[in-house]
């Protein structure tokens, strides 16, 4: 399953304009960036409501597949920017984080 | 390989470069075909190091040294120090204001993560004065 595929279902808004569809192989939710940093895992999906510049230098360094802004959280300008110059997709979307990981696992599910 | 240096800055309270150290170490191991495992505990002792001078310290430096058998990371800051180091290094123990911590931060658990992703671990601090965390990660 790709970040495209995603946009596909029409719950999600692709924020930044990059030419980069990576694959994305599961999901972690959260807020705090310590526990993000130990534990979301290379080609995740994040789904969190942090909307700050460092929230991409965290999906970065743990080689993120995407994060996605859950209820409909905004990306602050520079984090935008930061994103963009790093080929790191963020996508919005009003779903909560539950709804986000419900539908990306049964996505996963169908492709497997 | 040869010994490799890399030395940056980090200024206090700048969110908008926080993490660029760390980004950029990363690179430079990813380049010199370090494991990725090991890249990945670097990555998490270098930004949890590099946030804890942006957020609690009056700035400072990190300096890596790569060689075949390890890597060594040293953060070092111009003060405040920590009154209380063994409090500092409990899972949990944050000083952050609330305006930090609704941005993600101040979980307390940045020392710790530095901790359990060390081979050899150091923090070494003197109140109005410096703070210095030592961090060995082995390649073999
Ligand atoms: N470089 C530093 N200078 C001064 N105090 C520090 C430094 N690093 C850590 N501390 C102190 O140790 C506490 C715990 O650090 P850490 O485990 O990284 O948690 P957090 O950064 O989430 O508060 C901090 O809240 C702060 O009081
Ligand atoms: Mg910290």
């Amino acid at each position: 399953m790709k970040v495209s595929d995603l946009v596909s279902t029409g719950e999600f808004q692709l924020i930044t304009e990059i030419d980069a569809d990576p694959s994305i192989k599961g999901c972690y939710i959260g807020d705090l960036l310590s526990w993000v940093m130990a534990h979301l895992e290379e080609s995740q999906s994040w789904v969190t409501i942090q909307s700050h510049v460092n929230v991409v230098a965290v999906a970065v360094l743990n080689e993120a597949s995407c994060v996605i802004l859950a209820e409909g959280s905004q990306l602050d300008e520079d984090a935008k920017a930061k994103a963009e110059e790093e080929n790191l997709p963020v996508l919005s979307s009003r779903l909560s984080a539950y709804e986000i990981a419900v539908l990306i696992n049964r996505m996963l599910m169908k492709n497997d | 390989m040869s010994t490799v240096n890399l030395e940056y800055k980090v200024a206090k309270e700048d969110f908008s470069k926080a993490g660029e150290a760390s980004s950029a170490i990363k690179k430079t191991l990813k380049k010199l075909g370090v494991n990725s495992k090991i890249i990945r505990r670097v990555a998490i002792v270098t930004y949890e190091a590099e946030m804890n001078i942006v957020i609690h310290s009056f700035g400072g430096k990190i300096y890596v040294e790569i060689d075949t058998e390890k890597i060594k990371i040293i953060a070092r800051d111009t003060g405040p120090g920590i009154p209380d180091t063994e409090k500092a290094l409990e899972v949990g123990y944050s000083t952050a204001t609330h305006q930090v911590r609704e941005l993600g931060f101040g979980a307390g658990m940045g020392l710790p993560n530095i901790q359990r992703c060390s081979d050899e671990f150091s923090i070494e601090s003197i109140v109005e004065d410096y703070t210095q965390v030592e961090s060995t990660i082995y390649i073999q």
